[in-house]
């Protein structure tokens, strides 16, 4: 069934949960939920068939508050829950979202793959570049001087590029936003979905309670300057040299999702004992 | 001498060499030709250039063991099979035939007292084009046997069909080399006819068998990640779930493995995912949240030696506590084993079956013995074990997932479902499965899952409860069939024990297990692991009588019939 076929008329609110958030007022994470609500709503997708998928931290617990079907499991495992509904279940429109400590960290070897194996799923990372849930630890996207109880005087290492690495590892869709311009965000958003394969969703979500600085980004953010690229080369080009604060979508790649056909068997189940016969 | 009930031989050279290929044709031909028998395959972590060992064990009736000490010691060369040890045990009663140019005899084998006819292999290969010693071994065998050359002449040529008409001459060439070098050996070895052929046979391992039994029970999702001795159930179901509309995916590693089953599931498909302990290990952590937040999966884990690496080869019944006390957290699940390769079909179906009915994952703990050995037996019968999961699919009203109903089972929404959007969760979670850190809250959806495995009726399958008497020998797993040739030796010497096997090992059926000890007085606990881990979970458990003795071992030396027979003779004098 495609998106289209099921188009539902909705309202954002429709795909919103009564669950009050439990993050910090002010959060970015509150807008990425908005933008969310706005990009289910602009697809009309009906909210039983979509399924948001997360691991662990704050970004993580954003399944709950919406009204879709939702999976909040270990930390950092995300994306390889997200592999086995989709492939089992491709009628749903799959939906990762997790953060740099969840998805970058512990989950690092999952986004390689998850990457490379180029499932038709959308992965959304809110980075705010440190662990809020367990207060304030550096992330691997954290500056180098980032003082912490954790690391005194910073940890002195060169933050990971994940755009990059999904470029590198094979992502089909990758784009970037900043959480409070909801609207360009959830425009982004109905792109990634829409884009078939693996779609790579960063977020710059700041953390008001632990990285207060980042509240500043709003007013270093920009427009990407010139139209995505299918050309991985290029894309790798403009990802490796901007400054981190270019937003849009940088590279809409044209490699073929990974769906093995499922459904009918083609053989009687009993005959599946036939090779051990004597 | 009369023909033999039962014959053993074992086919021993360096990796490569094919004494697998030799064992495997062996034991398929004497399967044609009506007999039981089992092939256990015994090799070191070398691919190439380590030792390879074929035992093969024939028979007119079923054999689910090894013998105390095989009859035939074929050894193409010897050079790296010290490696061995014990576990390929020879007594004056056998015979070993030796390439004087393969190496010096073990110690083991040299001082053994056996028979030594020397037979050179190579040389005779040499002499065929394209000849290989293992063949000559083979029609060795075959002549000392009594197995007719035809029947394994016609499995070469379905054999090796492939690989061309000079390959099938070289083999067949080798093999009459084989038969007719044996024209003057006469050791008495030959087996009995074979009863009647009418009963439907398969020439199955207990890791296929698993496999099938996942299949059969529903499982339509399978997530793998390679691991020695588990892999040939990935590599059985790969092509074979396809065929049932069914998926399997190659993870990055464990962690994924478990996840996407768990996510796979979650979407409504039963899903297994097969391991060793190493693989169990990493798998634990989302094991507890498939537990907490009510999703199904199945996990094989084919034990090995451990811990860490240990040997990866070779077999062990050393995951009993990981599997049973290894979850964070109060995580009750289901945790069974299979008694003899046949039964790892049965099994694994059951589990299928009840992880489905009680939306709880279950581990099924078979080990390199089983999972490895390739057995001649009768068909299993057909069971009716098909997961069925207690879904809802016409949502009127506010739905919660984590419902309190009469058997703690709650109807699952699976997504598609409108109205039944809810979010599974690790976290302690309400009714509705709302996170939730309130007291009662965790108390009510613990005692909840707790009663959910605890209070379902598992029937007679929980345990093999064989025999009368006093005394009883306690065992599990691939143990079992070692222990039942053990007491019918017993039984023939006029000793009587009985034979209690648990097949369901969590949650403990504490009533059922009273009742089948009910006036048992003195009990020997049979296992395979160093600290004694089943003796061990028997004590937190169950009540057992005054007088225990236990035999336990780690592996890889194979806890034989002959000791078990020898411990319930002492035990009882």
């Amino acid at each position: 069934m495609s998106i289209v076929d099921m188009r539902v008329a909705g309202k954002p609110g429709d795909y919103k949960s009564n669950i009050k958030p439990i993050w910090c007022p002010g959060c970015g994470d509150y807008h990425v939920l908005m933008s969310f609500t706005r990009a289910f709503a602009e697809l009309g997708l009906p909210p039983e068939q979509i399924v948001v998928v997360s691991g662990i931290g704050c970004s993580s617990r954003i399944p709950a508050y919406t009204n879709c079907y939702g999976f909040h499991g270990v930390h950092g495992r995300s994306l390889a829950v997200a592999a086995g509904l989709k492939l089992s279940r491709p009628d749903l429109t799959v939906v990762v979202a997790s953060g740099d400590g969840d998805g970058y960290s512990i989950g690092g070897n999952h986004f390689l793959h998850a990457c490379r194996r180029n499932i038709d799923m959308t992965y959304v990372v809110m980075d705010n570049r440190v662990y809020g849930m367990t207060k304030g630890q550096p992330s691997p996207t954290t500056e180098p001087d980032f003082d912490t109880a954790l690391s005194p005087g910073g940890t002195g290492l060169r933050p990971f590029h994940p755009l990059v690495i999904a470029l590198a590892s094979g992502a089909n869709f990758i784009a970037r936003c900043f959480s409070g311009e909801p609207n360009e965000t959830a425009s982004v958003l109905v792109e990634a979905i829409k884009h078939p394969g693996f779609s790579f969703v960063e977020i710059l979500s700041p953390c008001v309670t632990f990285r207060p600085d980042e509240v500043e980004w709003k007013s270093r953010v920009h427009p990407a300057p010139v139209a995505p690229t299918n050309d991985p080369g290029k894309a790798a080009r403009r990802i490796m040299t901007d400054d981190g604060f270019n937003i849009g979508i940088l590279y809409r790649g044209d490699r073929k999702p990974y769906q093995p056909a499922i459904g009918q068997p083609s053989v009687d189940p009993a005959e599946l004992e036939k090779e051990f016969e004597l | 001498m009369g023909d033999r009930p039962s014959v053993s031989v074992a086919i021993v050279g360096s990796g490569g060499a094919g004494t697998l290929t030799a064992g495997s044709l062996l034991l398929e031909a004497a399967a044609e030709a009506g007999w039981q028998g089992l092939l256990t395959r015994t090799v070191g972590p070398q691919i190439r250039g380590g030792e390879a060992a074929a035992l093969v064990r024939l028979a007119t009736h079923t054999v689910e063991c090894q013998p105390d000490q095989f009859d035939l010691l074929i050894g193409i060369d010897w050079l790296n099979a010290h490696r061995f040890g014990a576990e390929i045990e020879v007594g004056p009663q056998s015979f070993v035939i030796s390439d004087p140019r393969g190496g010096d005899l073990p110690p083991n084998v040299a001082a053994a007292g056996a028979r030594i006819v020397e037979m050179p292999f190579k040389n005779m290969a040499k002499a065929i084009p394209e000849g290989r010693a293992n063949m000559i071994a083979l029609g060795l065998a075959c002549r000392l046997l009594g197995l007719g050359v035809d029947v394994v002449s016609t499995l070469i040529e379905k054999r090796l069909a492939d690989k061309g008409q000079a390959a099938i001459g070289a083999s067949l060439a080798g093999i009459k080399a084989g038969y007719d070098a044996a024209s003057n050996l006469d050791f008495g070895l030959r087996l009995a006819a074979p009863k009647s052929k009418s009963t439907r046979r398969w020439l199955i391992s207990g890791n296929e068998a698993a496999a099938l039994g996942a299949v059969r029970g529903g499982v339509r999702f399978a997530a793998a990640y390679p691991i020695t001795p588990a892999t040939e159930i990935l590599e059985w179901l790969a092509p074979n779930l396809s065929k049932m509309g069914g998926v399997l995916l190659q993870a990055e590693d464990e962690l994924a493995a478990i996840n996407m089953i768990i996510g796979a599931s979650f979407g409504g498909t039963p899903a297994l995912t097969a391991t060793s302990g190493p693989g169990l290990a990493l798998m634990i952590e989302a094991l507890g949240l498939a537990t907490a937040a009510e999703i199904p999966v199945v996990v094989i884990d084919v034990m090995r030696g451990g811990p860490s690496t240990g040997i990866p080869t070779k077999s062990e019944q050393a995951d009993l506590n990981i599997a049973i006390y290894g979850f964070h957290g109060d995580a009750p699940h289901l945790v069974l084993a299979p008694q003899s390769v046949g039964d790892c079909l049965f099994t694994t179906q059951w589990a299928t079956y009840l992880a489905e009915a009680q939306q709880t994952p279950s581990i099924v703990l078979s080990d390199q013995f089983i999972g490895q050995t390739r057995a001649a037996i009768a068909r299993p019968a057909d069971v009716a074990f098909i997961g069925q999961r207690l879904k809802v699919t016409n949502i009127a009203d506010a739905y919660n997932r984590y419902a309190l109903v009469a058997n703690s089972i709650s109807p699952m929404a699976i997504p598609g479902t409108r109205g039944g959007q809810y979010t599974a969760d690790g976290l302690t979670h309400t009714e509705q499965g709302t996170p939730t850190s309130s007291a009662s809250d965790h108390q009510i959806q613990l005692s909840k899952r707790c009663d959910k495995i605890e209070n379902f009726n598992y029937g007679d399958h929980w345990a093999t409860i064989e025999g009368a008497g006093d005394f009883a020998v306690i065992t599990w797993g691939s143990l079992t069939g070692a222990v039942r040739e053990a007491i019918s030796r017993a039984a023939q010497d006029g000793v009587e024990a009985s034979l209690l096997a648990p097949r369901l090992l969590s949650p403990t059926q504490p009533k059922r297990f009273a009742a089948a000890l009910a006036g048992k007085k003195r009990i020997l606990i049979v296992e395979q692991s160093h600290s004694a881990q089943f003796h061990r979970y028997l004590r937190a458990h169950y009540d057992l009588p005054d007088n225990v003795q236990v035999l336990n071992r780690p592996g890889p030396l194979p806890i034989r019939a002959g000791e078990i027979h020898r411990a319930i003779m002492e035990w009882r004098s």
